[in-house]
């Protein structure tokens, strides 16, 4: 599971590399995650374009990563793929998340 | 349609019109095998929204043998699948343990109270009964078999 993350002002911009986040990765996604997050920043967005699969468990280390961070600072999502996209709605964890179709304006560098 | 013999992999009889796949009982070995199957004709053919959705639907029933059924001990798991009147017909078969009440969970989404309260599992079952119809889970002979179909607009010739 290939994360790789850049700040930009007060933001963590972390950009998913692999293809999938399923229940094989998803443990270590959520370790490698975790270890990001410790930086201090007002926001952190998870870049998902190069996932084009995500499975429960998946869904679930993402879900848990965004508890690790607290009600505050919320994980920020951008870039979902249809079947990810689906993932989400399905399960209503659309509403829980921001989500954003791409990057933010300003972002588009990372990475 | 020519049955498809998949390489790679522990497979074994290939039923006619159909494919077949056997996967060991771990992870890593479900997400090659779900590449393998997805490479064959009648799946790698479809529309990218059914393909994702038969992904979606197959992983989950995959992941939750090699959790639960093979909590204990390991095992194979053998992945049937043929063309049927409204799609495509899967069927999944292990030796792992029953499932508890002899049926399938119902998959009802949880309602969460709050922040720290938001659900990371449990949406397994829920993705496979939504996206999945004709779902059926008998254990005959000492194995598992779980059988749904996945909608296909055009459906491939039976």
């Amino acid at each position: 599971m290939k994360l790789e993350s850049e700040r930009q002002g007060e933001i963590i911009v972390i950009r998913a590399m692999d293809d999938r986040i399923d229940a094989a990765g998803a443990i270590q996604f959520k370790e490698r995650m975790r270890d990001i997050i410790e930086a201090p920043s007002q926001r952190v967005v998870l870049d998902m374009s190069n996932v084009g699969f995500l499975d429960s468990s998946g869904l679930g280390a993402v879900v848990a990563v965004m508890k690790a961070l607290g009600p505050i600072r919320r994980l920020e999502l951008s870039g979902l793929t249809p079947t990810v996209e689906k993932v989400f709605r399905l399960t209503r964890m659309d509403s829980v998340f921001i989500i954003h179709k791409t990057l933010p304006e300003g972002l588009r560098h990372a990475g | 349609m020519r049955a498809e013999p998949m390489t790679g992999l522990a497979s074994s009889v290939d039923p006619p019109g159909g494919v077949q796949v056997v996967i060991d009982s771990d992870m890593l070995a479900v997400r090659d095998g779900l590449q393998a199957l997805f490479a064959c004709s009648l799946l790698a053919t479809l529309p990218d929204e059914v393909r994702g959705t038969a992904e979606i639907v197959l992983a989950e029933a995959l992941n939750n043998v090699v959790e639960h059924a093979y909590a204990s001990y390991p095992g194979k798991i053998t992945v049937q699948l043929r063309p049927c009147d409204t799609g495509l017909r899967f069927g999944i078969s292990d030796t792992g343990l029953p499932m508890p009440g002899s049926e399938p969970p119902k998959g009802d989404l949880r309602e969460p109270s709050g922040f720290d309260d938001l659900p990371e599992g449990g949406f397994g079952w829920f993705l496979i009964r939504t996206l999945s119809h004709d779902l059926s889970y008998r254990r005959e002979g000492g194995r598992n078999c779980l059988d749904f179909c996945i909608s296909v607009d055009n459906p491939p010739l039976a």
